[in-house]
């Protein structure tokens, strides 16, 4: 498989397999969705990832056709989906409630929609048997939604959405109602059916461990616009605002102005921190521009005593020590007043902590731990 | 005052002023005695006098005819006026479409049954219908206000219903009448059936509005018993109100029973 074949959206040439073109939805005069474009390709598994009133719902709302839009276009497989009714549009929807027919059987929701296409009652038997299999169901063929827990429900939900064999799958907070030792457990189970099945999913999540470790891309939104698509590693190493550092994870942000900018290096000069903070390659930027240098928690270092390295040091007291088990949290208050967060892995079971409270150390990270935002 | 007295007390106290009337009208139905108030001994003979008389008997069925339809009309307008108030987001005029589909629910009777009686005269004169007064008239007039009664019991049921299963099967390929037959009428129909049941006991209670509007040969059984009471009380009305508390309360039993049944297999989640 070549790198084209696994990243579709690093080919030029291309199709993508659903596109939005400069799509906006108002309600009233509030922008919910505002002249959004994407391309997703065949096959991904497509994170829409932001906060409650960022307008990821509501972009889903009118991939599914329940929403109209004031402005743009949607394009699914090269038919344009304006003024095509949900019931018309080859696409379907897992609800975040799930929104299983309480009045049917497991077997009669998961075969609902195929018997809205008047399939033989054969076929319908043999592919809703082959759902309850793919799901794990086969033995709650005949109880009722309400007889489930809530794994199980969120399965029928999945197996009823998947039933028609859609081109392109939504998913509303999938994992949302679950708690969180199924959440992991059924992550894998879902990328599992996703690859099996080959269907394109978009998915709608405000959880960003989720949106991280099921999508082949993610699309963070905010006040109904999309900030930064890109992988998810891409998303946490190359944020490309402080917005989307921030939102994705936990992030130490130094304010600075730029002091040297070499073709292989530069400088920020921060005043909050007395000091001038060197990255180790070149940043598109111009001298005396503000600028933001983005370090994650576990990319600095601690230790007792000053590092050989002659920068990149900042000197702390150890405020707060959270034991987290795989990991231990720190915050380190610097001499000019801000507080730095930083993570350590816990190596060793009888680790006594290297740091203690109220102890100076000294924080220290590589040249290219940082990432060097403009915005 | 003793809380472990107080609320046995306050509840045999309620109870017996609502039902006390009614358990003594039941047992006195019971006597044998031309006088009402006097207890002689046990018979049922004023139930047999009772199917003896033509009069009742044919009122009784006028009455069960007229709640039968307009309950059934009710049911339809009520649910498609429940549907627009529910379903349609805020048009114009939600808000006064709303009171007047309610206010019939408020408005006395007395006012309810002149104003439809001065409409069907005036419509006689102009439209030559309906022509006269009788069955027709007391049908639209029931219908007219147990429609308010079905519409707030459906608008209600339809508020607390999950929308997003009406949205799951469009999207699953249903036409929205299709979704409406397959999902919404499955889920509010413990309401239609109450709201039904509702709109029948109205109608066959419903004394004031058809004394307005009825017409010679229209008897309802309601205007027949008070007719027989302002002659004096007679043993044989006490049998009849009898016969009507059970089918009102089979009635209510039956529209109990349906909902729960349905509350059983779709309602509490057995985990």
């Amino acid at each position: 498989m070549t790198e084209s074949d696994d990243q579709p959206w690093r080919d030029p040439n291309a199709q993508p397999f659903l596109r939005i073109k400069g799509l906006s939805k108002h309600f009233g005069s509030v922008a919910a969705v505002d002249k959004v474009s994407l391309d997703i390709y065949r096959g991904e598994l497509f994170c829409l990832l932001g906060g409650s009133g960022s307008g990821k719902s509501t972009l889903l709302r009118m991939l599914a056709g329940f929403e109209s839009a004031n402005a743009g276009s949607i394009e699914i497989d090269g038919q344009d989906m304006a003024g095509v009714p949900p019931y018309r549009r080859p696409v379907n929807m897992m609800f975040q409630s799930y929104a299983l027919f309480p009045h049917m059987t497991v077997a009669d929701n998961i075969a609902y929609g195929l018997r809205r296409d008047r399939l033989p009652r054969a076929d319908i038997a043999k592919r809703v048997d082959h759902l309850l299999a793919m799901v794990q169901l086969a033995d709650f063929a005949k109880r009722k939604p309400s007889q489930l827990s809530g794994g199980q429900r969120q399965r029928v939900a999945l197996a009823r959405a998947l039933a028609k064999g859609p081109k392109l799958l939504l998913l509303d907070e999938p994992l949302g109602a679950l708690d969180k030792k199924l959440r992991e457990e059924t992550q894998f189970e879902l990328m599992n059916i996703q690859e099996e099945t080959g269907v394109t999913f978009v998915v709608v999540t405000h959880d960003q461990e989720e949106a991280m470790t099921l999508a082949t891309r993610i699309g963070v939104m905010r006040d109904g616009e999309i900030v930064q698509v890109a992988t998810p590693r891409e998303v946490y190493e190359y944020p490309n605002s402080r917005f989307v550092a921030d939102f994705i994870g936990s992030v130490n942000l130094f304010e600075g102005v730029v002091s040297e900018d070499g073709e292989s290096h530069m400088r920020l000069d921060c005043a909050g921190l007395g000091t001038s903070l060197y990255v180790g390659h070149g940043v598109s930027c111009t001298l005396g521009q503000r600028m933001w240098l983005a370090l994650r928690p576990e990319k600095l270092r601690v230790s007792t005593e000053k590092p050989a390295q002659s920068h990149n040091v900042l000197q702390g007291v150890v405020e707060e020590i959270a034991y987290m088990g795989g990991s231990s949290m720190l915050r380190v208050r610097l001499p000019s007043g801000a507080q730095v967060q930083v993570t350590q892995a816990n190596l060793d079971r009888d680790d006594a902590h290297p740091v203690s409270w109220d102890e100076t150390v000294f924080l220290s990270w590589s040249d290219t731990a940082g990432v060097v935002l403009p915005s | 005052m003793n809380g472990r007295y107080f609320v046995p007390i306050a509840a045999s106290l309620g109870f017996a002023f609502l039902y006390l009337p009614i358990v003594s009208l039941v047992i006195y139905s019971f006597n044998e005695s031309r006088l009402v108030t006097v207890w002689s001994r046990f018979s049922t003979k004023w139930y047999a006098e009772l199917f003896r008389d033509p009069q009742i008997l044919q009122a009784a069925w006028i009455s069960l005819k007229i709640a039968f339809i307009s309950a059934s009309l009710a049911l339809v307008l009520g649910t498609l006026a429940a549907l627009v108030l529910a379903r349609f987001g805020r048009f114009a005029g939600r808000t006064l479409f709303n009171g007047m589909t309610t206010a019939p629910l408020v408005m006395p009777e007395v006012i309810t049954g002149l104003s439809l009686l001065l409409l069907f005269v005036s419509m006689e004169l102009t439209l030559g219908w309906p022509a006269g007064r009788g069955l027709t008239t007391i049908i639209i007039a029931h219908t007219t206000f147990c429609l308010a009664y079905v519409a707030v019991v459906v608008q209600s049921r339809l508020v607390g219903m999950d929308r997003s299963t009406e949205e799951a099967a469009l999207d699953l390929g249903a036409t929205p009448v299709r979704v409406f037959f397959d999902i919404t009428l499955p889920n509010i129909a413990p309401a239609l059936v109450s709201g039904w049941l509702l709109a029948f006991t109205l109608s066959l209670d419903d004394l004031v509005i058809a004394s307005f509007v009825s017409g010679p040969g229209a008897s309802t059984l309601p205007m027949v018993i008070f007719s027989k009471v302002r002659l004096g009380v007679s043993p044989d009305v006490n049998a009849l109100a009898t016969l009507m508390i059970a089918v009102v309360a089979a009635g209510v039993l039956a529209s109990l029973w349906i909902m729960n049944r349905r509350a059983g297999a779709s309602g509490s989640s057995v985990q």
